[in-house]
């Protein structure tokens, strides 16, 4: 018998009578404005919520605070500023990145985390290597809780989605939180109208 | 972990040895859980989302069965490899032997108390392959040449200055640098060199969707995320239960997990792992280890249900006070002390008893599982199977001897008495435990059974 037949085989003499899922969950107590709810977790976990009007807004921002670094961007809407011909190269060449701009699919306002699928970081580690990462987000596209989060994302395929949250960030040394742990020093997210 | 032969309570009295760090300890701990309530009393449904997270793993160890063929499936069409092992032993050589498949012999590894379990860096290193924790207090305490003392803060039992120490002496910090951020800065370099140079990743699992075949990974400090993407074999393990039935269900348990564990909304990272990046190979090993004769006990089986947020020993009085390390097991704490006898009623059996009934870890429990409840049926297993501390056993027999006869109750207790007014040096001596911490108490000039003999008398 092989271990994986013999798990099954204790598995199915110990569990016990088969108890039924409860009930789906839904959003209970809705923010009355989540966009505000998202800006300021944001904040609270070491992030920075920057609310532009367009893309030149984005452009104005980051060549006001990232001038003269190594930039790669995902939007096309930032061509100017950003690298050109990243994308396919080996994921450790991108360790000396220092700002990364992608975009996500959604935020949500109980604990400001964006969810981001493979497609639209291009490559797997760009948002976790870089220095400082930058996501743009539509303000229509805030949700409330993780039970709508999850209603949203439904059946969708992906081969790696990822919730983040703010910087990096450790309080592992006498839980002092330090921003910077291996991940992204800094987040910040623009709010697109 | 091997701890010799020191059991809870001697381990706990070296802990207890310096009074001021004991304080500490116990006051850092206290800390996170009262960030923790803060967090909790934010989302008023709180309760209600505690009771779907139990039921839904209820439903899990009722039918893991189906969801794990299920997962298994699923995470093969998604280009997955997936092993199953029995035990510990067999884990750790399917590791080895995908790490021999690809002539690795150095690996980076973020958090997982399962390999902590199965001793997979020990066993790795005795096969000449080098591995470095990448999470901040596993790699302290890696450096330490210790087992974490917790599962989510490995090195809470750690001043800075001895962190200074230890940087200053293996990544050549300067002296006497103890700054948290000064510290940090210094890790993510050493690490930011491993993460780029190592070919293969480990990382633990905190759920896999039997629906999807996808599993997640939570962390703060992106560790498992830098290994997972840069490395060209990535290789999860996971204990069997950590299965849950659909991807909705994530909604409950990511809300209640960060919360529960460090008083914030969520991980930074929540990375959702469905199929290998182009080029990648990617591996889950599924592990019994014990779980399934778990599942067999119906008293302990819902100690399963565990998604390891560690509240139960941010709260534990007993924790606090006598360190991860007393525990001598991989998972420490209320928890631990419900798991560890499953897989060694012998070496554990003290556990159990490290506690006070108090309760504390059942009411923040995120799942619900009736830790306390747990710690008390396990005590009556161990002295039942005869692996009780050969001296409690022995009091015990003396007193329901005692207890079952009135006239030695009566005459034990005037023995008593009279031996601690005349001769105290009998019960105020090394032998007696209860005497350690306290004073003896005054001695009556009689028992309340003679009292209301004569009183009555007079009636």
């Amino acid at each position: 018998m092989t271990s994986r037949e013999q798990i099954l085989a204790k598995i199915l003499s110990s569990q016990p009578e088969l108890q039924a899922l409860p009930p789906d969950v839904l959003t209970a107590f809705p923010a009355a404005d989540p966009i505000a709810a998202f800006a300021t977790l944001l904040n609270t976990i070491g992030g920075t919520c920057i609310e532009v009007s367009n893309y030149e807004g984005i452009q104005k921002y980051i060549l006001e605070h990232f001038a003269g670094q190594r930039i790669v961007s995902t939007l096309p809407e930032l061509n100017t500023i950003s690298e050109q011909g990243w994308e396919n190269q080996d994921p450790h060449s991108y360790a000396d990145v220092d700002l990364a701009v992608i975009s996500a699919h959604f935020g949500v306002a109980e604990n400001a985390a964006l969810w981001i699928t493979e497609d639209l970081m291009h490559q797997r580690a760009v948002p976790f290597i870089c220095q400082q990462l930058a996501v743009v987000l539509s303000r229509k596209e805030i949700v409330q809780t993780m039970h709508d989060a999850y209603l949203k994302i439904g059946t969708a395929d992906y081969g790696f989605g990822s919730f983040i949250a703010g910087p990096s960030k450790t309080a592992d040394i006498e839980q002092s939180l330090v921003l910077g742990a291996h991940g992204p020093k800094g987040m910040t997210v623009f709010l697109l109208d | 972990m091997s701890s010799g032969t020191k059991d809870h309570a001697a381990l706990s009295e070296i802990f207890n040895k310096d009074e001021a760090r004991v304080d500490w300890h116990d006051e850092t701990l206290w800390f996170v859980r009262a960030k923790r309530d803060k967090a909790a009393h934010n989302i008023p449904e709180w309760e209600s989302l505690r009771e779907t997270a139990s039921l839904i793993k209820n439903n899990v160890l009722s039918n893991l069965h189906n969801y794990l063929i299920d997962f298994e499936e699923q995470a093969k069409k998604n280009g997955v490899t997936v092993h199953w092992a029995a035990d510990a032993a067999e884990h750790n050589q399917i590791v080895h032997s995908i790490l021999k498949k690809h002539q690795v012999d150095r690996l980076i590894k973020s958090k997982s108390m399962l390999t902590e379990e199965c001793h997979l860096n020990e066993y790795l290193k005795e096969q000449g392959i080098d591995v470095i924790d990448t999470d901040l207090g596993e790699r302290i305490v890696q450096l330490a040449k210790e087992p974490p003392s917790h599962i989510v803060l490995p090195c809470i039992h750690k001043k800075k200055e001895e962190i200074g120490e230890l940087f200053h002496e293996h990544l050549g910090t300067p002296e006497g640098m103890s700054d948290p951020v000064f510290l940090t800065a210094a890790a993510r370099e050493h690490l930011r060199e491993t993460f780029l140079t190592r070919r293969a990743a480990i990382t633990g699992v905190n759920f896999a969707v039997a629906e999807t075949g996808e599993f997640v990974v939570c962390t703060n400090e992106g560790n498992a995320d830098m290994g997972a993407h840069l490395a060209d074999v990535h290789i999860a393990c996971m204990g069997i239960e950590k299965i849950i039935p659909k991807r909705k269900n994530l909604g409950v348990f990511l809300r209640l997990l960060t919360r529960s564990a460090t008083g914030q909304p969520i991980t930074t990272y929540s990375s959702h792992f469905k199929k290998p990046r182009p080029g990648q190979e990617m591996h889950i090993v599924l592990v019994d280890n014990g779980r399934t004769t778990q599942l067999s006990r119906p008293d302990f089986r819902n100690s399963l249900k565990c998604i390891r947020c560690a509240a139960c020993m941010n709260t534990c009085p007993v924790y606090r006070r006598s360190g991860g390390h007393s525990y001598h097991t991989a998972v420490a704490g209320p928890i631990g002390s419900i798991l560890a006898p499953n897989l060694d009623m012998k070496e554990y059996a003290d556990l159990p008893f490290a506690s006070t009934l108090c309760g504390s870890c059942s009411n923040v429990c995120p799942v619900k599982i009736n830790i306390h409840e747990q710690l008390y049926k396990w005590r009556q297993v161990i002295v039942k199977e005869g692996y009780a501390d050969p001296k409690k056993k022995l009091a015990m027999k003396a007193m329901e001897f005692t207890l079952s006869n009135p006239f030695v109750y009566r005459n034990a207790g005037k023995a008593g008495r009279w031996f601690m007014k005349h001769a105290p040096f009998t019960v105020n001596n090394k032998l007696n435990l209860w005497y350690q911490h306290r004073e003896m108490p005054e001695v009556p000039k009689e028992s309340f059974g003679e009292w209301y003999k004569k009183n009555k008398k007079n009636d």
